[in-house]
């Protein structure tokens, strides 16, 4: 069963400056690291490899230095990387970064299930796998907690915000999974040192692919970041009760007494 | 899309998602939203109700403002399966073309919306807090709480209609109903076959909904980093049964493991907004007050006088969590011996 794993690297801090013309964020120079949630779609990868065989193929778009976040999943135990790097693509909105997600993986063409993190930690949009879904005409299971291979059926248990429910469909399909799915393995040295000597990343641009510059990068984008803004939320004065903690304790008693709210 | 195509785009649509016959609160939240935006745009608002059985909802709908209720119902329908929900609504805005979508963004939501958006070609923006109208440009402005702390971004969709966006539940203020209100039923026939369904659901298990989760708490506690340990969690556990109020948290702690992810309250987590809020050693920052802004009265303890949530609480006690919420306690004991 081969497999395609979406994953993006996210900047690793949140103190991170945007582009007041475009609003989209400066990524460049800041350091980068794998998207948490990701690396659970790598482990379900890893574990259905285990059980089902196949090759395990880790997608990535983003600037050069996305390589690192490859490199990471090659330590993992990924088989191959393929990263998907041309200046047309800055700027993508999840519309266009699962169009041009889309134009690899249809050259890719032999999979049988793509997985994808349910969301990123910068973006946490949620969106980027069902739309990709979409643009394959995949069927979809999104929220995975659980996910079990039968021949060319797949079945996840789906979570919900106050249950779940379990879904089947056949291969190929595209999954997204949550967090708590599993613990993703840290990389022993000897797998990190084969990930940088042994194993391939390739580089795509947007020639490699074969896609119409209107889709990419920020002109493919439907959505734009109008304004990004530090927001002071006010909502009149505040009343600092004062004293001792016993005073203070008992004047906010008093206070919540008389507003019927004990 | 051309200016000329674009014009032709008008109304404001609300996916209604339902759970055995009955709405989704956020859907109701949204309605009334949508009304407001409506109103500046001078247009309808059209809900737009998918499912098996659904006929007892529509009315409830226009009370709260509904001009329209489109209505799917069929036993295609019954569980929530996004290739369906998607054609179904994908048909209805390629023949009616409404200018703006809204979808709650719960995970059925979040599940749906960007499958609709990629067919359709156009921008969805995920998990909003606010939503107005820019009336000169004729847009929805969608905002959200951006990547880090106290960053707010605001997203339009220009060039592709519908414009849509899904919005986190309980941020938006559920109107009263006004049962004045009239409104048109329209029903529309499906002609899809199971067998080009390919997803089946083998399965769905809901815990029983006793109006008791976080989200719809009257009061909620809730504790920040200024805990210092797991333990604080203990401690305001025994603040939140004396208050019969729920427990939350802020990120950091659930990061630290210290709580579980489902008492998260913020953009990552659950919005609220109860009629008493009571944040212990919380700072404030918006990752977090996205989530309970709306709260009708804020209680701030924190040793730091210049955090942010006094700049924002109704009433702050400045000094340690850990002095302070202890003497709550004893101060409740003391007031109600029996508890």
């Amino acid at each position: 069963m081969d497999m395609v794993v979406c994953i993006k690297q996210v900047p690793e801090t949140t103190d991170i400056g945007w582009d007041p013309q475009t609003g989209s964020l400066i990524r460049e120079g800041v350091p980068g690291i794998l998207n948490p949630n990701d690396k659970n779609a790598l482990e379900a990868a890893l574990d259905l490899r285990e059980k089902h065989g196949g090759l395990i193929t880790a997608l990535s778009m983003g600037p050069p230095q996305a390589e690192e976040a490859l490199r990471e999943a090659l330590s993992m135990g990924i088989d191959r990387g393929i990263l998907l790097s041309d200046s047309l693509f800055a700027g993508a909105d999840t519309l266009s970064t699962s169009y041009t997600l889309g134009l690899a993986l249809e050259k890719i063409a032999r999979f049988d299930l793509i997985l994808c993190g349910k969301e990123s930690s910068d973006g946490m949009t949620a969106q980027v796998g069902p739309q990709l879904a979409e643009l394959l005409n995949l069927p979809q299971l999104t929220c995975a907690i659980e996910i079990t291979v039968n021949r060319s059926a797949v079945k996840i248990k789906q979570k919900l915000e106050d249950g779940f429910r379990i879904l089947e469909t056949c291969l190929p399909a595209l999954i997204t999974v949550e967090r708590e799915i599993n613990r993703p393995r840290i990389p022993a040295m000897d797998s990190i040192i084969e990930a940088y000597r042994d194993k391939k990343v390739q580089v795509w641009a947007g020639a490699d692919i074969g896609c119409h510059t209107e889709h990419l990068g920020l002109k493919g984008s439907p959505t734009r970041s109008r304004k990004v803004y530090r927001k002071k939320v006010k909502r009149g004065e505040v009343t600092i009760l004062e004293g001792e903690p016993d005073e203070a304790a008992k004047e906010l008693i008093q206070i919540l007494k008389q507003k019927g709210l004990l | 899309m051309s200016p000329d195509e674009l014009k032709e785009y008008k109304g404001l649509w609300v996916f209604i998602e339902q759970r055995n016959g009955n709405p989704v609160r956020v859907s109701l939240e949204l309605l009334g939203k949508g009304r407001t935006l409506a109103d500046q745009l001078d247009v309808d608002v059209t809900a737009i109700l998918v499912g098996e059985g659904v006929s007892g909802i529509p009315e409830e709908l226009i009370y709260y403002g509904a001009d329209r209720v489109i209505i799917a119902d069929d036993p295609i329908a019954r569980d929530y399966r996004t290739e369906v929900y998607a054609d179904i609504i994908v048909e209805q805005v390629l023949r009616e073309k409404p200018e703006i979508l809204l979808i709650g963004a719960t995970c059925i939501g979040r599940d749906l919306a960007p499958r609709i958006s990629a067919r359709l070609e156009t921008g969805c923006t995920a998990d909003c807090t606010e939503l107005h109208i820019d009336k000169e440009m004729r847009l929805i402005v969608a905002a959200k709480p951006f990547f880090g702390r106290n960053l707010m971004a605001d997203f339009i969709c220009p060039f592709r209609r519908p414009q849509m966006a899904t919005v986190r539940p309980g941020v938006m203020e559920l109107k009263a109903q006004d049962r004045k209100r009239k409104g048109k039923l329209i029903c529309v026939d499906l002609n899809l076959k199971e067998e080009d369904i390919r997803v089946t659901v083998l399965e769905t298990v809901r815990s029983a909904p006793d109006g008791t989760s976080l989200e719809e708490a009257d009061k909620v506690v809730v504790g920040g980093m200024g805990l210092g340990d797991v333990k604080g969690f203990e401690m305001l556990k025994e603040l939140a049964d004396l208050l019969r109020a729920k427990v939350g948290a802020t990120s950091l702690p659930v990061d630290a493991g210290w709580i579980s992810k489902d008492y998260q309250v913020g953009q990552t987590g659950k919005a609220i907004r109860p009629r008493l809020y009571i944040g212990c050693g919380v700072s404030g920052a918006i990752q977090h007050s996205a989530g309970m802004i709306h709260s009708e009265l804020i209680v701030a303890i924190n040793i730091n006088p210049k955090a942010d949530i006094f700049n924002f609480a109704d009433y702050g006690i400045i000094g340690d969590v850990n002095e302070i919420v202890p003497a709550l306690i004893k101060e409740l004991h003391e007031m109600n011996p029996k508890i």
